[in-house]
């Protein structure tokens, strides 16, 4: 479980986050704000990515940044930036051979993970002339493979189109993990768990998903 | 992977291991220049074209190879023709020919994918010292991100042609930049969150 | 060194891969056309400092030693550097570094004049130091002869100056990269 204790980030001075408290134990949750909420630096926290310049992010009651990014995984806005090889199985290899896995067990998970999504034509194409979803299913390939326990998705789907968007939900759906999902599509995270609203560094909503994104609309109109 | 210049084919030349080639073309390339003689440039160019004839290339692959050198090589030859006579001039422009020809041979039947995974190949074996997974992934983000930064090029410059400034060099250049390197920072905090230090 | 230089320097060679499409500019007054790309080794080294631009240079004079074909017209291989003018294109290293060298150094002081000085300092006098002599070794030419040869380029290369300087001047506002170092 991941738990965020009085978490303040702040950038050049700028505070981002404002001593933010939240314990992640529910299986979907949905983050929402307006542009520059700092929604996306509180998605980064959990992986790592970003560090707290106050406060702790701990993983089953322990501080170790290490250990938080080799259970969450993160899946990228624009999955052209986080396609880092020319080759569809290269780049799933990718961490995987960070790891340190024997060759047998990479290709296996790749294989698997290929399989899983019906992706296994696409094994040997080149990344660049993919599909703006076929990307996104692979980054999302790419982050499935290493395992992780938990993970975090920051606007996956907002350079897909509707077809796109309802197979990479549905996909998302499907797994067993438990995910967090960063987006303004609010129909998106109607059926989660819990939502919690971000606005200027600080929760100002948490709850069940209905409450807040009503409350959010509101908002939004006065 | 990108295209190269690679001509396909099955001749000897083509399967000879890319290292002897690159070893091969290194010691032609000091020779010509440490044995200052005219008959064994000679006979070097008549070895480097009956390598284009083994490895069944057509002529055109060998003026494609000298065109581009065309000029400077004839500015050489004006100035040595002035300075030393024609004969020095011959001597000195046959010498670049068949170097220029040698080194496109090389590069005609070789695979780039073979050169990277020789270069790759190698790295294993460097010292300590040496960043090998550093030089890799370099390797491979930089051809992966190459056509993606010429489909942002060409965008730019149809953005800028609606404004018609899209032979302002300046006005391409600053969104390219600013654009690659934001791209970079979010390409490093991917890689990041791939288990990658 | 860590992974955002890295990636710095990839997607840095990779631009200046991508410039050889851009078609040459040939202005009214000089008849010599304006290449794109070498505009691109001012730029790295501007950008991005003395060592990133510098491993930008050799990362993309690799991959076209490698026989990729990314210079200008599509040309690869290990043949440019055999030609006479492979000189020039090994300079663009040092030249990328000694424009970062001194961006770095003048950093706080940079404007348009002074980044304009330094991609003369280093993308023409030590660029052409480098590059003049190597014609004049390989083609047994005076020394004088090959620069007299070199001369007219030097106008296109004034304005390659003054259009790096400005690109550099604009990326340091919107997204500096020395400075936070």
């Amino acid at each position: 479980m991941i738990r965020l204790r009085d978490v303040h980030v702040e950038k050049d001075g700028v505070p981002i986050l404002r001593g933010i408290d939240l314990d992640l134990t529910q299986h979907r949750i949905g983050i929402i704000g307006r542009n520059g909420s700092g929604k996306s630096t509180l998605a980064r926290l959990l992986n790592g990515i970003e560090t707290p310049t106050r406060g702790t992010v701990e993983l089953d009651g322990a501080c170790d940044r290490k250990a938080l990014r080799r259970a969450v995984g993160f899946v990228f806005q624009n999955p052209d930036n986080q396609i880092v090889y020319p080759i569809v199985e290269e780049d799933l290899a990718f961490g995987l051979k960070n790891l340190g896995l024997p060759k047998a067990e990479i290709a296996a998970r790749i294989d698997a993970v290929l399989e899983r999504f019906a992706l296994t034509p696409l094994r040997t194409c080149l990344t660049h002339q993919l599909s703006g979803g076929e990307k996104q299913m692979i980054a999302l390939a790419g982050v499935l493979v290493m395992d992780p326990r938990m993970i975090v998705l920051d606007e996956p789907t907002t350079l897909l189109d509707l077809w796109n968007k309802r197979a990479f939900m549905a996909a998302i759906d499907a797994l067993a993990h438990r995910v967090v999902v960063v987006s303004h599509d609010l129909d998106l995270l109607r059926g989660f768990d819990r939502v919690v609203h971000v606005e200027d560094g600080a929760i100002v909503g948490d709850g069940s998903a209905g409450a807040v994104i009503d409350d959010y609309i509101a908002r939004s109109q006065c | 992977m990108l295209t190269d210049l690679h001509v396909p084919g099955d001749s000897p030349l083509h399967r000879v291991r890319p290292l002897a080639k690159i070893l091969g073309l290194m010691g032609l390339c000091t020779g010509v220049f440490l044995v200052d003689a005219g008959w064994l440039v000679g006979a070097l160019g008549a070895v480097v074209l009956a390598g284009y004839a083994l490895a069944g290339l057509a002529a055109r692959h060998a003026w494609a190879a000298l065109r581009p050198a065309l000029w400077v090589l004839a500015a050489i030859f004006a100035a040595q023709v002035w300075i030393a006579g024609p004969a020095a001039a011959g001597f000195v422009v046959g010498r670049f020919g068949v170097l220029i020809l040698a080194a496109a041979l090389v590069t005609l039947t070789t695979r780039s994918s073979e050169l990277v995974d020789g270069i790759l190949a190698a790295l294993h074996f460097a010292p300590r010292w040496v960043p090998k997974r550093r030089i890799a992934l370099a390797i491979s983000l930089c051809l992966r991100f190459i056509p993606l930064v010429r489909s942002v090029l060409a965008e730019i410059r149809q953005a800028q042609q609606a404004r018609g400034l899209d032979r302002n060099l300046s006005a391409v250049l600053v969104p390219l930049v600013v654009r690659t390197l934001k791209t970079a920072d979010e390409v490093a905090e991917a890689i990041y969150a791939r288990s990658f230090d | 060194m860590d992974t955002r230089d890295t990636v710095f320097i990839a997607l840095f060679a990779a631009i200046v891969a991508a410039l050889a499409v851009f078609p040459p500019i040939t202005l009214p007054v000089i008849a010599v056309p304006i290449t794109a790309q070498s505009l691109g080794v001012m730029l790295a080294g501007g950008v991005l400092g003395a060592r990133r631009g510098a491993l930008a240079l050799v990362l993309f004079l690799g991959l076209v030693a490698i026989g990729l074909p990314l210079l200008p017209g599509g040309r690869g291989g290990f043949g440019v550097f055999l030609g006479p003018t492979g000189g020039f294109l090994l300079g663009w290293i040092v030249a990328a570094f000694v424009i970062g060298d001194l961006t770095e150094r003048f950093w706080t002081r940079l404007n348009f004049a002074v980044a304009f000085a330094i991609c003369f300092v280093g993308g023409v006098v030590v660029l052409y130091a480098i590059g003049v002599p190597w014609v004049a070794a390989v083609a047994d030419i005076p020394l004088g002869t090959a620069l007299t040869g070199s001369l007219p380029f030097v106008p296109g290369d004034l304005v390659k100056c003054a259009i790096a300087a400005g690109v550099i001047v604009m990326a340091k506002r919107s997204y500096p990269i020395i400075a936070q170092r």
